[in-house]
This record gives C-alpha cells, structure tokens and sequence, in this order.
C-alpha cells in the first residue's frame, strides 16, 4: 500500500502540523513516511501546502505531481490542485470559502465543512483535526489510536492536555464528511 | 704578565647577564634590521618563559611580515588566512579554555581586512590576546598604504601623501575596541627604546595574567616602524615615528580591568 | 540502541552532529538551512556532551573557526547555503592545504548570486572541482533521503579525519526541509587522545606543530601537492560509493544524486510501466566520483541522462567517465524548480526517440 496525499490551503490553517500528525501515526504502525513542506515566501502567510506519502514500501520520490489524495482547504488550492488528483482518486474539501467547487468526474469527490464545524465547537484550532477525522473515516489507513500516538509525539509535553479536544474533533470530522460524487 | 682572555674564559654560568629564551628558536629571523617585530616576539617569548606556559601556548599568525612567525617560536601555532586569526583563536581558545592563547597581528591583517574578525572577536569578550603590530603600512607587500597610514603620509598606493578626501581617514582601532564591554585590557606600546621594551614587556604579560581571569579580551598595540617602506635608515624611521606616530597613536593603557582610562 | 524519530533533514544534520560526537559546529543562519544552527542552540549539545556551538559573525568567520578547532584536532563542522558557501571557500582552500579535516553542510539554493531560496544542485562543480582556488578537493557525499543526512554526518568525520581533508555533505532544501522517518545512532564519545599533528600546546617531550598552508619554496609547495593529489588517488580507489538501482537488464539509465536521484526512482518505475527497460545510477560521493561503474554501463546502455536540477555540471563528469562510448545527455530545472517524476520521463522517451533515428 503507497498512499500519496496533498494537502493544501492557507498559512494557518494547521495545514503542516495535520500532514506531521499524519506521517507521525504511520510511524506508529511501522509504515515509511515523507513530509514534504512547501516553503519559503509561501511559508510566510500565503498558501501552504504539504506532500504526506505513507507506504508499506521504500518511497522513492517524496516530490510527486499526482496524488491518490488531495485535501484542499482554499480556493487557490482548488485551482492549483484539483487536476492533480489520480483518476480514481480522491479530493477532499472544506466548502467555506469556495466559489468554484470541483468539477472533475473521474474522481471521489467529499466535503468536510470543518470551518464552520470548529466555529460551532468554539475551538477554531481543531480545525485542522476534524478535517483529518473525516479523511481517515473515508480511508481508514492509520488506526485512531495510532493517529492519538502520533499527536503526542508531535506536541510539546506542555500540550498534552489538548489531545483530548483533539481527539473529539477527528471523531467529528468522521460525522459530518459527506460525499459530493462517489464512483 | 697578563693571560691573553679567550672566549671561554669569559662565557661561563657565573658570567650570564642575559641569554636568548628557549622560547625562541635558533632560526634566523627574516625581519629588516631596525624592525620592531624582533624585539616584540623575543618579549611574548620571554613572558611565555616566565610564565612557564610553553606546553599551555598556542599562538595563532597573520598573513603580513610576521606570517612566518611560527619559525621562531618555539610553541604550538596555526597560520590564518588573512585578517582571520580571530576567528580562529575563538575556536582554539572555546575548545581548550585552559590554554593560553593569542593571535599576533599587522594592522592591514587586523584593521583592515580582519576588522570584522577584530571587532567580534572583542565584543564577544573572547579570552584570549591580539598583539596588534601598528606600522602605518603594508609591509610585506611592499609599503602599501594601511587603514593606519598616517594623513599626508606617503605610501606605494598614496604616493602624493594620505588625502583623507579621497582614501579615507586612519583608523584607530584600539581605542574603538576599546569601548566595547568584551574588552578587558587594551593598551598601546612600543618597542623602540630600552624603557619602552620593559614597559611593553610588562604590558604583554598582564595580557596573559587577563587570560588567567577569563575576563574577557585583552588587546595590546605595539606601535613599531617600518624603516623599508618608510624608506628611512632604522634611526630616521624611530624618530619619525616619536614626531609623528606617537601623537597620532598615544602610548599608555586605554582601558584596565575592564574600565575606560579616559573617556573623551 | 538506535532511536527512531520523524525528523527534517536539516534538524537530522544537527542531531547526528552530536550524536556523531562533534566538539563543535559554527554558522550563521541562511535560508534553507538555519534549522541546523536553531535545533542545536535549543538542543544545549554543550551540557548533553559539552560540544560547542556559535553563531559566528559571518561565513568567513565561521570556516576558519572551523579551521581553528579542526588545527587543534577537533571534529568541527559547519553549515550554510549556496551564497554562504561560496563565502567559505577561502577557508577550505586553506584547510585543504593545511590538510585539516572538517565537515561542511551545503544545503543548496538556487544562483546564481543571492539566487532564490528554493532547493537546487547548481553547486556541485564548485563542491567537486575544489571550489576555492588552487589543486585540491572536497570529499563530497551527496545525501538521498533523512536518513542518509543523519548517517553521512559520521561517514563524513570519519573520511575526513582518515584523510586528513575537508568533507562536505552537498546536499539541498528539498532534504533540509522534508521530515522522514530516521534512525539516529547512539551517542558516540566525544574524541580525548588528539592526533599527533594537533596544537594542543607543544609539550616537552615533541617538536612543535605547526599548522600552515604556507610554504614559499616553490619545490616544497609542488612536493606538498603532490602529496595531496595521492591522497585524491587513494580516494578514487578505496571510497567511491554508488547505488545502482533496476540496471541488470536496463537500456538506458538516469544518473542523478541527491533529490534528483529521489525523484528519478519514481520515473523509473513509470519508465517501466510504459515498456522502457530504465535504471538509475546513483553517485552517493561525488568526489571520489563513480567512474568505473559508468564506464562499465556505458558498454551495457543505449544512453545515459543526466538528470540534475542545475543546467548540466555532473553531466560533465559522466561523459568523462563513458568517454563517448554511450550518448549522454542533460535534463534538469534550474532556479529553484523541482523537476516532476513525469517531465523526467518524457525526457527520456524524448533522448530515446532522438537515439533511434540516428
């Protein structure tokens, strides 16, 4: 199994800390794992985006033009990633802020309105995790104990305490991802 | 009937006034006859004797006349690329802080362009000791003119005199370390006379007493001649350097103990 | 026991740099990799095995700290990018004549000049030719993944130390910035008995050492570089290192280091899905470089394509090593821009098309 995914949207949006979370619970299952970041100017308040392969298998290239997945958080992203998606694939989005929604007909298409999720949770920094929740609904590949694993070892110890909230929110994101276009 | 004296009946234990340090080697040194260099490595060479801090001495040199310095003394020493030699002594000095260790540097090296080196190495307040060697030239190179170089001074690349307008002033590097927390002792000498030989001598080795401290930096200036890019007799080239180097360069402690002397 | 972490390649540099027992590293922070130099001042190597850590005041000053430590037997080693580098190269020519050993990161950007900060390998003719001036060479290793950043900082002492010579990791932003999952050795002490040409104080019962780059008679200098040059010999001989992937039965084969050799392994696989028998040569040193494994699918393949994010440098070595008896070719981006595994073989369909006609 090679899962290849991309995830794009704004600066700030937790867009680097969710593909870190997500490679880190593929370590937790004894999977090989790449993270790679878009950086630089675009690091900087722009768009964000981040290349996250899990695999059974040596990876060759951690830098891929087409993805089994891509989670897409902003209208840029839509623009610059939809067509990138491997016929068959998936794409994932969060309708807020979307004014030209997916068009592709030869791939999965789900939405995940984790913005607006958030705001009614009163906790906009979950954001990030209740899209994750309703990706892994979607494709099971990590465990969510795994994926609670690999939140720990990627906060600081001083932010433990979150993990619960954390943990809620993936398992929201699991309720309320819907699907657009199935084949 | 008196006894022709031969050599031997003269050079014997109980004779000694005076003898080279075995800090210094047997090689002859390159130096122009009437330079100040000689006298300032016998001095760092003796206090090192004195001090009995040969095996705890590692001496780092410029690239300048005294690039070759390493031939003539008797200790462990590492030649630097150019103006660098601070650089390097901030290494040696952090990897074994109990040594004892100085750079010995020209004024091209050390305030030209090593002014970064110098000025960072100081502000650090890095424990160990820069000889800095003021002749108001490139001396190796030719007599070139130096950041030191004199207003009006004349020079290979200032052949009409230093015309400040076009070429920029001398710079006064010392007492702009000076000024800097990380320094700890800064003073200038000179080499030229019996009594100035003694008080440098005794300025060196309060340099290496600092280091003892860990205090911080500690720099000391030898204002010294060069009668071949002067172009002057050795004797000419000293006493242009009372009349004109001295007033511009003036001899004493600028800062001890980490306190300003004078704060003009 | 070996410890697994998902690291950047640039905090894996700085991890393994202690681990691997360093005494000291000194920098100066430039884009992309200044997470080598912030990882090390928040990891306090100075109290887990008293390594030293400074940032220095420029690149300049940080090589011949470098050259400091390293003149008093230490393992020291450094880190910059492109700009930086290219300011560093007076101090490992002095190094390389000092015959000090060092250990220099380069995590490429794209030039020329202040460039992009985007990942590139357009510096490997200034890492592999000697890059300063006068006869001399780097040891280069050209690392794939995290895991070899980490592992390569250990190899990279090691060769210089046992060659009395600067080392360099040539690597770019795409490894320095990437996370992967690492092994990271254990602790190794640091070093306690010196080498005997060290300064560390001239005791009485040994000559004194003197470390120097200079010597004015013209057939001292000439015998001091031939005594160089044989230790480049030796290199080429004992520490050429390679990976050869799919080229048994391969027709043409990419040669790439690096991101690019990463990349390429992805087009070699799609080659293969589209009926090419493609494989990959990998220099992993690009000083000493793989010349005889060239030379030798160079009887084997119908061509070789070069492939480097840089407008053609390694190439060069390639079409010495075949020396005509195979066609090569070039396919790279430049500034910054990261070839696709796509564009890569379409490169190749396109150098294959051209072979077939002629």
């Amino acid at each position: 199994m090679t899962e290849e995914i991309i995830i794009a949207g704004f600066g700030g949006q937790g867009v680097l800390s969710m593909g870190k979370i997500l490679a880190y619970s593929g370590i937790m299952q004894e999977q090989e794992v790449s993270w790679m970041p878009s950086y630089g100017p675009e690091m900087r308040g722009g768009t964000a985006n981040v290349t996250v392969i899990l695999s059974d298998e040596r990876i060759s290239s951690p830098i891929i033009n087409k993805f089994d997945t891509a989670i897409i958080l902003n209208q840029q992203s839509m623009d610059k990633f939809e067509n990138s998606v491997k016929p068959g694939g998936m794409l994932i989005y969060d309708g807020n802020g979307i004014s030209r929604h997916p068009e592709r007909k030869d791939i999965n298409i789900y939405r995940v309105d984790a913005a607006e999720e958030a705001a009614k949770m009163e906790s906009a920094r979950t954001f990030n995790m209740i899209v994750l929740g309703g990706y892994l609904k979607i494709k099971p590949l990590v465990k969510l104990e795994n994926v609670i694993k690999g939140l720990a070892e990627s906060l600081p110890e001083r932010h433990h305490s979150l993990i619960p909230v954390n943990e809620k929110a993936i398992l929201r994101g699991m309720d309320i991802i819907r699907p657009v276009k199935e084949l | 009937m008196t006894k022709n004296i031969t050599a031997d009946d003269i050079v014997k234990e109980e004779n000694l006034v005076y003898k080279k340090t075995p800090v210094l080697t047997d090689n002859v040194m390159h130096y122009c006859p009437g330079c100040g260099h000689g006298t300032a490595h016998r001095l760092i060479a003796e206090v090192i004797e004195e001090m009995n801090i040969q095996p705890e001495t590692i001496g780092i040199t410029p690239v300048g006349c005294s690039v070759l310095m390493y031939n003539y003394l008797d200790i462990d020493m590492q030649g630097a690329a150019h103006g660098r030699a601070p650089a390097l002594a901030t290494a040696v000095k952090r990897l074994m802080p109990e040594k004892f260790v100085f750079t010995y540097q020209g004024d091209g090296d050390l305030a030209a362009i090593g002014t970064a080196e110098t000025i960072h190495a100081c502000n650090r307040g890095e424990n160990f000791t820069i000889f800095f060697i003021n002749n108001g030239i490139y001396g190796m190179t030719g007599g070139q003119m130096a950041p030191t170089t004199l207003p009006e001074m004349r020079s290979s690349t200032s052949p009409y005199g230093r015309d400040v307008k076009m070429m920029g002033n001398p710079l006064k590097i010392t007492e702009l370390v000076a000024r800097l927390p990380g320094t700890y002792y800064v003073t200038r000498q000179a080499v030229h006379t019996p009594v100035n030989v003694r008080k440098a001598k005794k300025a060196i080795r309060q340099a290496f007493e600092s280091q003892k401290l860990k205090k911080g930096l500690s720099l000391v200036e030898i204002v010294s001649n060069c009668n071949s890019g002067w172009k002057m007799s050795p004797v000419q080239a000293n006493k242009w350097m009372v009349e004109n180097m001295f007033p511009f360069y003036p001899l004493g402690d600028i800062k001890l103990e980490g306190r300003l002397l004078n704060k003009e | 026991m070996k410890e697994l972490k998902l690291m950047k390649g640039n905090e894996a540099i700085a991890e393994a740099a202690i681990r691997a027992g360093a005494d000291a590293y000194f920098g100066y922070p430039i884009t992309p990799q200044s997470e080598i130099l912030e990882y090390l001042m928040l990891e306090r190597p100075y109290e887990r095995t008293g390594m030293i850590v400074l940032q220095a005041e420029s690149e300049v000053a940080a090589i011949n700290m470098v050259y400091g430590g390293a003149g008093c037997g230490r393992k020291v080693i450094t880190s910059s990018s492109s700009p930086g580098i290219s300011l560093k190269q007076e101090g490992l020519s002095y190094m390389a004549g000092a015959e000090l050993p060092c250990l220099v990161v380069n995590v490429v950007r794209g030039g020329p000049g202040l460039g992009t900060i985007q990942p590139s390998q357009s510096d490997y003719f200034q890492a592999v030719k000697g890059g300063g001036h006068g006869d001399y060479r780097l040891i280069v290793l050209a690392p794939q993944s995290v895991q070899e950043m980490a592992d390569f900082v250990g190899l990279g002492f090691d060769l210089a130390f046992k060659y009395r010579n600067p080392a360099m990791i040539l690597t770019d932003g795409a490894l320095g910035q990437m996370m992967e999952k690492v092994w990271l050795d254990e602790q190794k002490p640091r070093l306690k008995d010196f080498p005997s040409w060290a300064t560390t104080g001239k005791s009485a019962d040994r000559e004194r050492n003197i470390i120097t780059s200079l010597d004015l008679d013209p057939l001292k200098q000439e015998k001091h570089n031939f005594n160089i040059q044989a230790k480049y010999k030796k290199m080429k001989e004992d520490e050429v290192r390679f990976e050869m992937i799919e080229c048994d039965d391969a027709e043409y084969i990419f040669v790439a280091y690096g991101t690019s050799a990463r990349i390429c392994q992805k087009s070699v696989q799609l080659a293969r899905e589209r009926g090419i028998k493609a494989g990959l040569l990998r220099p992993i040193t690009l000083f000493p470089f793989p010349e005889k494994p060239l030379k030798e699918l160079g009887r084997q393949v119908k061509g070789m394509l070069a492939v480097e994010m840089s407008t053609g440098q390694m190439v060069e070595d390639v079409m010495l090593a075949v020396n005509g008896r195979v066609g090569v070719e070039h396919f790279g981006r430049m500034g910054g821009v990261i070839p696709s595994p796509d564009e890569i073989v379409v490169a190749l369909e396109n150098m294959i098309k051209k072979i077939s006609k002629s």
